[in-house]
């Protein structure tokens, strides 16, 4: 047996270091976080959504109420839009996994460019709608909750545009990705919370 | 609990999932709007039992690099009996005729409210104390140890400090079967399963420790 006693640790100087657990690494837990608390804020839309058309003594029997309709076939393509932005976003992340800076920046772009036809479309879609929020209930849980996911959409470009910036600038490499990896999270809950908005409000 | 949002390729099998299940749901509601709202419930059940791990397969066995260096590797893995007898009597054993290197990891147990809230100072510093008397000890003893606080999962833990310490052995702590926590979750089996070291379980009755 050895008899000599090594020091417990280094010396260190200054604030105790912070504790990490290797579990999940602080920039996807606070992703994580910041998409839990979306989830609420879309919870307490979907709660209205619901009371207003279920739960509400005064709901309509029919939904939406006559004589307006909701253009279910183009949000349908704009759900197919959505979905395959997921599909390009998630080819940029597995790119620069594989050190291929093309795929990269062709599915950034792609990605941006259909996320901004999915908003576009939603905007000729509020046009012509045929109703505004001063129609009733429906109407206002309506552009509430496809305005709210509209917002989110913005959100998700903005930093899909700062990524495909720095992918340009040559950012980013097959072990350093984070910031394309995060905007990829929040991108794809975007279109989870889409599949749910539609299916909700204009197919059920 | 395995977190479905914790990188992009996870995210992206959810948009699917969420598609599927959104698809049977309005399938159902279709037929009669009641058996629209089971089959939500049922999937919901589904998704909550795969989130917690209960069709995932077993992870594959984590192999150990050995360095091969002079001194053998000992990593302990203790919380409460870190100062038990028992644990010192075996490490004084192993430690018996060759040049050892000992490091004891303590998971700074806590409970999941104070973890979700990341309300672990007073489990740390707990944790701490029972590792610098363990420590002092196994030093009056001769042992070359020094010490850590893990993860307050004793297999996260474990699995942490092999990261940097790629043990030869690893000896789990742990309470006599019936009080023991660990023994209770098979934190032992799991370890001989999860890791490619040898693992030695050593019960310590806090109970029966002289006062020191």
């Amino acid at each position: 047996m050895s008899a000599h006693a090594e020091a417990a640790g280094h010396e260190h100087h200054g604030p105790p270091l912070a504790n990490r657990s290797s579990r999940l690494d602080p920039a996807t837990l606070g992703m994580f976080l910041f998409i839990a608390s979306e989830a609420m804020l879309f919870g307490a839309f979907f709660t209205v959504y619901f009371f207003v058309r279920v739960v509400n003594p005064d709901a309509p029997a029919t939904w939406p109420p006559p004589p307006y309709h909701f253009p279910i076939f183009v949000a349908g393509v704009n759900t197919a839009i959505l979905v395959t932005s997921s599909f390009t976003i998630h080819w940029a992340t597995q790119s620069i996994k594989r050190n291929d800076r093309n795929g990269l920046r062709a599915g950034l772009v792609l990605t941006i460019l259909l996320g901004s036809a999915f908003l576009l479309t939603q905007m000729v879609e509020y046009a012509h709608v045929g109703f505004n929020t001063s129609d009733g209930a429906f109407a206002s849980v309506f552009f509430g909750l496809t305005g709210l996911h509209g917002a989110h959409v913005f959100i998700g470009l903005s930093l899909l545009t700062i990524a495909a910036v720095r992918a340009f600038k040559g950012h980013f490499s097959a072990e350093h990705h984070h910031g394309l990896e995060i905007p990829g999270i929040y991108w794809h809950f975007v279109d989870v919370m889409w599949i749910i908005v539609y299916f909700a409000v204009y197919i059920l | 609990m395995k977190n479905p949002l914790r990188d992009e390729a996870s995210a992206f099998r959810v948009v699917f999932l969420t598609l599927g299940g959104a698809v049977l749901v309005a399938l159902g509601a279709w037929i009669n709007t009641w058996l629209g709202v089971a089959v939500f419930l049922a999937l919901v059940v589904v998704a909550l039992f795969a989130i917690r791990g209960g069709m995932r397969p077993r992870p594959p066995q984590a192999h150990v690099v050995h360095e091969g260096g002079p001194a053998r590797k000992i990593l302990v893995v203790a919380n409460e009996t870190v100062a038990g007898g028992e644990l010192h009597a075996l490490l004084g054993r192993k430690a018996e005729g060759v040049s050892e290197d000992v490091l004891v990891v303590c998971p700074a147990l806590n409970s999941k409210l104070n973890t979700w809230t990341s309300d672990e100072d007073g489990a740390r510093a707990a944790a701490q104390a029972r590792l610098d008397s363990s420590l002092s000890r196994l030093r009056e003893s001769g042992i070359a140890a020094r010490g850590e606080i893990g993860d307050g999962d004793p297999l996260q833990a474990l699995e942490d400090a092999l990261r940097v310490f790629p043990a030869d052995e690893v000896v789990v702590s742990t309470h006599p079967p019936g009080r023991s926590h660990w023994l209770e979750q098979g934190v032992v089996e799991q370890a001989r399963l999860r890791f490619d070291v040898p693992v030695t379980h050593v019960v310590v009755d806090l109970a029966t420790q002289p006062a020191r």
